[in-house]
């Protein structure tokens, strides 16, 4: 059995009191998102909460283009964390279409939304 | 060489309802599909005693197929694996009939999406990790990737269009396809961006449709109407589910289905005469072709320019028009099977390409997902 809350669940707590985590592997040690109760790369239930260094690189990056009625575009990025894994998130600070796969970008947890919600940022402010 | 080798035959196909269907359910455009299928077969429903079928509405499937068309099935699988199910299909069914589980398998879908809907439904459902960033589904997972392969390879929006325009000279040969009016490169890349680099231009069709197939033993193949065309190959291989899991954006795992169905076929890609590939945007056509190995990894631009792949070109794709400018309702999977039975027969007039003995149909499912190859060929391959 493992802990209650489930992996999912926790990760959701976190978020609400403003921190990003993953999980690193006690079997493999390699980090892993999202989160699990078995490593994909092992199979160890040996899984602990770590918070990432919040560096990451623009993988891959879309613009999602809107009617003018429905809101402006907005960014969509997969963003591979320093410590390996790759997350969904967007961009901010930076024009959407102006985000560039290898542009250096850093995590912050945005919590003016519905929900808190990790999104990126261009490292060092640049834009 | 597998046992499973020539082990089956594709003896009918029919679809039902191209277009647009307003008025039907799904399950009355599949019951069309499949009373074509079963026709074409020289078959009586009665004789159908093995059943697939995958949809984004009945998620029993082939349950619902079932009782609606009478038939109670000794073999049944809905197994759903996005668009490449039909394709993914032809495993099942193969191993039922060599089994000796069921003799008549049939494998039908039948969809109204664009008169109930008129916007493509995904199978993808909001999850925590992706949903929240509102990604424009199926269609930004598939920018994601083009973007990527733009990235590592250089390849244009141009190339892109090339895929859509041949796809279009294709279809305007077939008297069957939805959209057949003239389509240029200028055409594509003036056309609205939905997420970037993805025009509409890039992106499949929604259309209604229905398409089913009947497939027994060889050996009793050869008492049908039509010449049989034999399943040489087949694998299904699937790497990930969500876009953010797939390891490398510019490879699928389609790699390993083709590298899979070509062993069992004992093919390679050299043998192929025509190919009919899951098209659900341009940058899958230029994928899928470096994939399953009919040029290196990052070519599949290069390869595909020129008219390369259009109508006398070098190599005959997707010659029904494919989901780009024939049909795609919602899962597309069956047709391009379809059309790669059709070539193999010959019957497929205008568009038919030349002394076609191998024909090779791939599926694509999910978001780069799910891969699924089957390589078929007529008498002279099973020797």
């Amino acid at each position: 059995m493992i802990d209650t809350p489930g992996p999912d669940l926790a990760y959701q707590n976190y978020l609400a009191e403003g921190a990003f985590m993953i999980q690193k592997c006690g079997g493999c040690g390699r980090h892993i998102f999202y989160p699990r109760v078995l490593c994909p790369h092992c199979a160890s239930d040996a899984l602990d909460w770590v918070r990432p260094s919040g560096d990451g690189t623009v993988y891959a990056t879309s613009v999602v283009r809107q009617r003018p009625e429905k809101g402006p575009h907005y960014n969509v990025a997969l963003v591979e964390l320093a410590e390996g894994p790759r997350v969904m998130s967007r961009v901010e600070g930076v024009a959407p279409e102006d985000v560039t796969i290898g542009m250096a970008v850093t995590a912050e947890v945005d919590r003016g939304g519905d929900a808190p919600l990790v999104i990126f940022r261009p490292t060092g402010g640049a834009s | 060489m597998s046992g499973l080798r020539g082990a089956a035959a594709i003896v009918g196909v029919g679809h039902a309802c191209l277009g647009e269907a307003p008025g039907l359910s799904p399950i009355e455009i599949l019951a069309q599909a499949t009373e074509a299928a079963v026709r074409d077969a020289g078959l009586k429903m009665s004789d159908v005693d093995g059943i697939i079928s995958a949809s984004p509405v009945y998620n029993m499937a082939s349950m619902t197929a079932a009782e609606y068309l009478g038939i109670r099935p000794r073999f049944t699988d809905s197994t759903t694996l996005g668009g490449s199910s039909f394709v993914s299909h032809i495993t099942p069914a193969a191993l039922a009939l060599e089994a000796g589980l069921c003799d008549v398998v049939l494998i039908a879908y039948g969809s109204n999406q664009r008169s109930a809907t008129g916007r493509l439904v995904s199978n993808s459902y909001p999850d925590a990790y992706e949903g929240p960033y509102n990604l424009r589904q199926p269609i930004t997972s598939y920018a994601l990737a083009a973007s990527r392969h733009m990235h590592q390879y250089g390849t244009t929006r141009e190339q892109l269009a090339e895929v859509a325009v041949a796809a279009r000279a294709w279809a305007r040969l077939n008297p069957e396809a939805f959209m057949r009016g003239p389509l240029s490169i200028d055409d594509v890349l003036a056309s609205r961006m939905i997420s970037d680099p993805l025009s509409k231009s890039d992106c499949c069709l929604v259309t209604d449709g229905g398409g089913a197939m009947v497939v027994v033993r060889a050996d009793r193949a050869k008492d049908m109407p039509n010449a049989p065309v034999y399943v040489l190959g087949h694998a299904t291989a699937h790497w990930h589910r969500y876009i953010s899991q797939m390891e490398d954006l510019t490879v699928t795992a389609a790699t390993e289905s083709g590298a899979r169905a070509c062993e069992m076929a004992g093919v390679g890609p050299a043998d192929v005469d025509v190919l009919e590939l899951y098209d659900a945007f341009t940058i899958n056509t230029i994928m899928f072709l470096e994939d399953l190995g009919f040029c290196a990894k990052g070519e599949g631009g290069a390869f595909v320019s020129g008219g390369a792949i259009a109508p006398g070109g070098r190599l005959p794709v997707n010659t029904n028009g494919g989901g780009l400018s024939c049909v795609h309702p919602g899962m597309y999977g069956i047709f391009p099977f379809i059309e790669a039975v059709r070539q193999v027969r010959g019957v497929c007039g205008e568009r038919q390409v030349d002394n076609v003995d191998i024909a090779l149909a791939h599926g694509n499912g999910g978001v780069f997902s799910s891969q699924a190859t089957v390589i078929l060929g007529g008498e002279a391959t099973l020797s």
